[in-house]
């Protein structure tokens, strides 16, 4: 399933991506991600409050409601300039900070890289998307085009550091995700991976997710479900 | 008057001998402002051009890190398994991979500037934690770039960088244990090699 994405991302999506970056100024590129960005933030306040997190969810409601006003509906962010800064949140993160373990790590045809709990997350996110949701088809079909190439268009930095640092690249996007979801779900602030900062001798949990994942091409070759208890390496230093 | 100018760059010299006392969130914000005004100025490495960025980071960047922590924290307990002359062959060539990754992010570099965040460290403490964030231009939510650093005698010099949570040195773990396991350290230095060189040829072309 790897394979099948990178297959589909450069037979079309990143080349549609890069015409997309060349053709239109950067300003132009900067109001489309702010318009589905603004949208995007409904329902980040929404985890925010699932999570719990109330003055986090009214400052995402705060920026839906200025940015769709006086930043034009969405278009422009003035939102982060009043000092209303821009969350990151989804479902599979509010199930993470309800306590689910990560599961399986899985690739989805064209969504990409997924816990179990991220693709239930995933699931969620999508029947709730307003843009996914909008109706007539016709526009909401466009509306899925556009943000498409324009999130593949923000990524095309990050792609060139990816291909000059990954030894193996589906291993290195694999540990990647986990890394950034882990990152995500404590809103930055994970508690530190012992091993990472104390001592070269590893502790006896990390033998398990590293035989799990011995063969780190068998997903390329056609098995897309590759257990990992990645949650299990995770020790509280201090 | 000449003395004068003799005064002026002793005081300078002074100045950089001491640098090596710097507190470790000056040391972070001096590299990274020193480094991206170079950025900002050269429009070579703006338009792509690694190979200039590679200097630049040679220059500037390598002297702050310890390759030799960040290589053993890649290869966790593997480490001690290779003999002193692959533990080195290792670092030269984890070396070169990461200094090619730094140096390609900084070519894509686009004038976002960087917020230091408030640091406060414990006196005596020898294992800090830098924060900056790169803010984005547009609605994007601001990335995350911290830097680990480490007491070694009186300089600090950096043995992680994260970036939104990801490590550049532990994302290479599991990697790294599944080619020792396949192909032992011998296995492992070849493909980091073959790896070196692809990224090598790539940046002549360009």
């Amino acid at each position: 399933m790897f394979a099948f994405n990178e297959g589909l991302d450069s037979a079309i999506v990143k080349p549609v991506a890069k015409g997309y970056e060349a053709v239109l100024p950067s300003p132009i590129r900067t109001g489309v991600t702010n318009f589905f960005a603004n949208i995007d933030d409904l329902f980040i306040g929404v985890n925010n409050l699932l999570q719990g997190k109330i003055p986090q969810a009214f400052n995402d409601f705060g920026r839906v409601a200025i940015n769709s006003t006086i930043g034009l509906l969405g278009v422009l962010d003035v939102a982060s300039e009043a000092g209303l800064e821009k969350h990151e949140e989804d479902f599979g993160q509010t199930f993470g900070r309800w306590g689910v373990g990560n599961g399986a790590y899985v690739v989805i045809p064209v969504f990409g890289p997924r816990t179990a709990r991220d693709t239930v997350g995933l699931v969620l996110d999508v029947a709730a998307d307003p843009v996914a949701n909008h109706r007539p088809k016709r526009t909401r079909d466009v509306a899925l085009v556009i943000r498409t190439i324009s999130d593949r268009a923000n990524l095309l930095p990050a792609d060139k550091v990816v291909e000059e640092a990954a030894l193996d690249k589906y291993s290195y996007m694999r540990d990647a995700y986990l890394q950034r979801r882990r990152n995500l779900i404590h809103d930055g602030n994970p508690p530190r991976d012992v091993e990472a900062s104390a001592d070269i001798e590893p502790l006896a949990p990390l033998a398990s997710p590293a035989e799990a994942v011995s063969e780190p091409r068998a997903s390329v070759s056609g098995a897309p479900i590759l257990a990992l208890q990645a949650d299990s390496t995770v020790v509280t230093s201090q | 008057m000449k003395f004068l100018f003799a005064l002026f760059s002793a005081v300078l010299i002074a100045g950089s001998a001491s640098a090596q006392e710097l507190a470790p969130d000056v040391l972070i914000k001096n590299v990274t402002n020193e480094v991206l005004d170079i950025v900002r100025k050269d429009k070579d490495i703006q338009s792509g051009n690694t190979r200039k960025a590679i200097e630049l980071v040679e220059a500037k960047v390598l002297p702050h890190f310890n390759f030799t922590r960040m290589t053993q924290l890649a290869l966790a307990r593997d480490w001690r398994q290779a003999n002193a002359a692959q533990q080195k062959a290792l670092t030269d060539e984890f070396r070169t991979l990461l200094v090619r990754t730094y140096s390609k992010a900084l070519t894509e570099y686009k004038n976002q500037s960087i917020d230091f965040r408030p640091f406060s460290a414990k006196p005596g403490e020898t294992d800090v934690r830098v924060r900056t964030e790169i803010k984005q231009s547009g609605a994007g939510k601001n990335i995350e770039l911290d830097y680990f650093l480490e007491k070694s005698g009186t300089a600090w010099k950096v043995y992680d960088i994260e970036v939104g949570g990801i490590s550049l040195v532990t994302n290479y773990r599991e990697s790294f244990a599944s080619e020792v396991r396949n192909n032992g350290i011998d296995g492992l230095v070849k493909s980091l090699q073959a790896k070196n060189k692809s990224g090598e040829a790539a940046s002549v072309k360009k």
